[in-house]
């Protein structure tokens, strides 16, 4: 039964978030855009409880379930549908402060997709109590962006000390300078047990803050969500335990399966999603702000009105609108698709390449259509186009996912469409 | 909850339409639009569905209810076969809905079990006039009280299947609102001209309408004295229309898609290209986007919800969608898609229709 309801249970929750995107985030935005790096406390402090409680009731089912895994349920599991809602309210609030999240983020989605009960425990449990922490996932390299499949970082097994030891250097990496080096939080690491094994020899291991041998670097200097750190790490020598391995350390080569690889990939289920709906968070910020400013000056938009007698500024706005709400929706059925149990990799590609290709393009018509004034740094508009744009770029550029639905709806290997 | 699966019913219905779409209207759409006239055995075919009659209350002789989702589940699946048979078969519904929508009691009694007999009712609608700046809210057709009395002036363009009807719900301005009126094929002063010549939807026969002085009594007017609210009936109009643009895109997108795997050139299929692949992947998007802006505004008017906003937004995207879609499929064959022998340059002719219709009370 094709249906557009919202639970109520999450529509309420979205109140909440509203709240806090309104009276916290709005209220900062300008600041730590001006002071790139500095640590959002007045959000950080305001989420943290309810990020602590949730990951501790989280950590405390999973010492009383069974199998660890998330208990099978009937019907429905909304929660994916939740978060996209809530990413999508906080971005609408700031993008980078949301960013900022004290949460395990991509490392969690990772963790929760293909850890063990123990490495769940162990590291969603220091989530639920003490100070805040973050996670973090690195992957890209700088000879590995949309290729993952190319990472040199190495990962390789001392026997004698059964540890892991990590060589190679990760940029890009969203939050890892507060996972690593401002709390007690970890990052998933992608790396290769067997560099001649290709996609088969591809892991990704726990991180955890003060692993000596570890080191932040680099904190990019950006165009946009500027108070998000996005950071270069480099693995000198690295010592981890053994079982910090995510998923079979076994290595089947060439014929055989890409099992670790393809952990990589599920996580882009859930993530490109997550992008979409950050990207359709800002984009509504633009065009609500947009629309607000113009109704100021007269200019409403008639919805009964043929398009021929619209003006040109009229257009635009029902264009942005119709965009967005395009995008939006991509967006929420790729959630949806995954609250009730459903293959989504085709819609998530889908969703990832609008949402960020839109929200670049509503963002920028708002500083057009505003005028001298949405070009200023009074208004948000200008910060909001610089946010955008990073949408079109991480979880995979536009052009990658776009590549992924083309092969998708013509049945094409990565050989037959490069 | 939020769901985007179609129901058991939903999944009998639109599979029926996709069965007779596939095995009966794509062999013979592409001669009835060079020939201007469909097989009536077609349409005949079509009406047996029963799209319209599982609308209908029981109470009207009917044997459903009715529901904008359905209706545009079934729009977009048939118009995948082809569009002028689709608005040939659906030429009842522009009588049929806005008398479910907005009509007395009496006259849904007097009017609705027509639509559930086995042949299809000879009825039509005329809302679009022949004027650059056509306005539905503003019409130049005008309806004048005159003791107990309407008169009807003006002219009127694209009324489907007007020649045969023996009914007409003729769209006027009465007072600068737009109010809908039954006039009997008979009336004075109510003339039926020569068939129009479109670009598009040829098999589909449409003519110019001119009323003349036609004189009607008050209990023809849609909605007794309140009239109807017409923002509505286009609301609705609106959902329809959008459902069988994304129908016939996604039509001419499975064409291109098929045609770029066969295609070879430099040694291998066209579709191995980006330029060619990425065109594709954007016109998936596109059709399901606008998929699901459709079925948003079709589930806010199943709700009872003012849907006017979610419609404009919706149609502004359908319209450019369809366009662009049935363009870039017609890119994909390169010549060939410019030769009649292959249906794409028919699509795109079809295509800019969608633009034009607007506020065509097609539900």
């Amino acid at each position: 039964m094709i249906s557009f309801e919202i639970p109520e249970r999450i529509t309420n929750e979205l109140q909440m978030a509203k709240m806090v995107a309104e009276s916290v985030m709005r209220q900062y935005s300008r600041y730590y855009d001006e002071h790139e790096h500095e640590r959002p406390s007045e959000y950080i402090n305001m989420m943290w409880p309810v990020m602590r409680e949730q990951y501790r009731r989280r950590t405390e089912k999973l010492q009383q379930n069974g199998n660890g895994s998330a208990p099978k349920r009937e019907g429905p599991d909304f929660s994916i549908l939740r978060l996209i809602l809530m990413i999508e309210m906080l971005s609408w609030g700031d993008a980078g402060q949301y960013l900022c999240t004290p949460d395990p983020a991509l490392g969690g989605a990772a963790l929760e997709a293909v850890g063990t009960k123990e490495q769940k425990i162990r590291i969603l449990g220091k989530f639920g109590q003490g100070e805040p922490k973050w996670g973090a996932m690195a992957m890209t390299e700088p000879g590995a962006g949309s290729d993952t499949s190319n990472i040199r970082t190495t990962a390789a097994l001392d026997p004698e000390t059964n540890e892991w030891v990590l060589n190679g250097e990760k940029i890009f990496c969203t939050n890892g300078g507060l996972a690593l080096d401002e709390s007690d939080g970890f990052v998933v690491v992608w790396a290769t047990v067997d560099p001649s094994a290709g996609r088969s020899g591809m892991k990704s291991f726990i991180v955890e803050a003060k692993t000596p041998g570890v080191s932040v670097t680099k904190k990019e200097h950006k165009l946009g969500i500027r108070v998000s750190d996005t950071v270069a790490i480099v693995f000198n020598d690295a010592r981890i335990p053994y079982d910090n391995i995510l998923g079979s350390p076994e290595v089947i080569k060439r014929d055989g399966s890409t099992k670790g690889f393809k952990g990589a990939m599920a996580t882009f289920d859930a993530s490109r999603p997550a992008v979409a709906a950050s990207a359709m968070g800002i984009c509504r910020a633009a065009l609500e702000f947009t629309r607000d400013k113009l109704a100021e000056e007269g200019i409403v938009v008639d919805y009964t009105k043929p398009k021929h007698q619209m003006t040109a500024v009229e257009r635009d706005l029902l264009e942005m609108e119709a965009r967005h709400k395009s995008a939006w929706l991509l967006t929420l059925r790729s959630a949806v698709l995954m609250a009730h149990g459903q293959p989504n990799r085709l819609e998530a590609s889908m969703c990832k390449a609008r949402a960020g290709e839109t929200v670049t393009w509503v963002t920028q018509k708002a500083v057009e259509l505003l005028g001298p004034l949405g070009y200023t740094r009074e208004w948000l508009t200008e910060k909001w186009m610089r946010d955008a744009k990073i949408n079109d770029i991480y979880e995979g550029t536009k052009q990658i996912n776009t590549l992924i639905v083309a092969r998708s709806i013509l049945g094409y290997s990565r050989r037959e469409l490069k | 909850m939020i769901n985007f699966e179609l129901d058991q019913e939903q999944k009998m219905l639109t599979d029926a339409i996709g069965r007779l779409a596939q095995e009966r209207v794509r062999k013979v759409f592409r001669d009835a639009d060079e020939e201007g006239v469909l097989p009536p055995d077609v349409v005949k075919a079509g009406w047996e569905i029963g799209v319209l009659p599982t609308s209908i209350p029981e109470a009207y002789g009917g044997f459903g209810d009715y529901s904008v989702m359905t209706g545009a589940l079934a729009a977009e699946a048939f118009a995948w076969g082809d569009l002028a048979t689709t608005l040939h078969v659906m030429t009842p519904n522009l009588v049929a809905i806005p008398l479910m929508l907005a009509g007395t009691e009496a006259q849904k009694e007097a009017h609705l079990p027509l639509f559930c007999e086995e042949s299809l009712p000879k009825v039509t609608a005329a809302l679009t006039e022949p004027v650059i700046q056509f306005d539905p809210r503003a019409l130049k057709t005008t309806a004048v009280l005159e003791n107990d009395t309407y008169i009807l002036n003006g002219t009127k363009s694209f009324v489907p299947l007007a020649e045969d009807a023996e009914t007409f719900l003729i769209y006027a301005n009465e007072n600068g609102q737009t109010q809908a009126f039954f006039v009997p094929r008979g009336a004075d002063g109510l003339e039926v001209c020569a068939r129009e010549k479109l670009m598009g939807v040829r098999a589909l026969p449409t003519f110019q309408v001119k009323l003349d002085h036609v004189r009607i009594s008050t209990v023809n007017k849609l909605g007794g004295n309140e009239g109807i609210n017409f923002g509505r009936i286009l609301n609705h109009s609106r959902v329809a229309l959008g459902a069988l643009a994304v129908g016939m895109a996604k039509a001419a997108f499975e064409y291109a898609r098929d045609y770029a795997k066969e295609r070879v050139q430099f040694g291998e299929p066209i579709a191995h290209r980006q330029s060619i692949a990425f065109m594709l992947a954007e016109m998936a998007m596109d059709i399901d986007a606008a998929r699901l802006l459709v079925w948003e505004t079709a589930w806010q008017l199943d709700q009872g919800q003012d849907a006017t906003q979610s419609a404009a937004v919706m149609k502004y995207y359908v319209d450019d969608m369809v366009m662009s879609v049935c363009d870039r499929a017609l890119q994909t064959l390169g010549g060939y898609g410019y030769i009649r022998e292959y249906p794409v340059e028919l699509w795109l002719r079809n295509a800019r229709a969608f633009a034009t219709f607007d506020g065509m009370a097609i539900v």
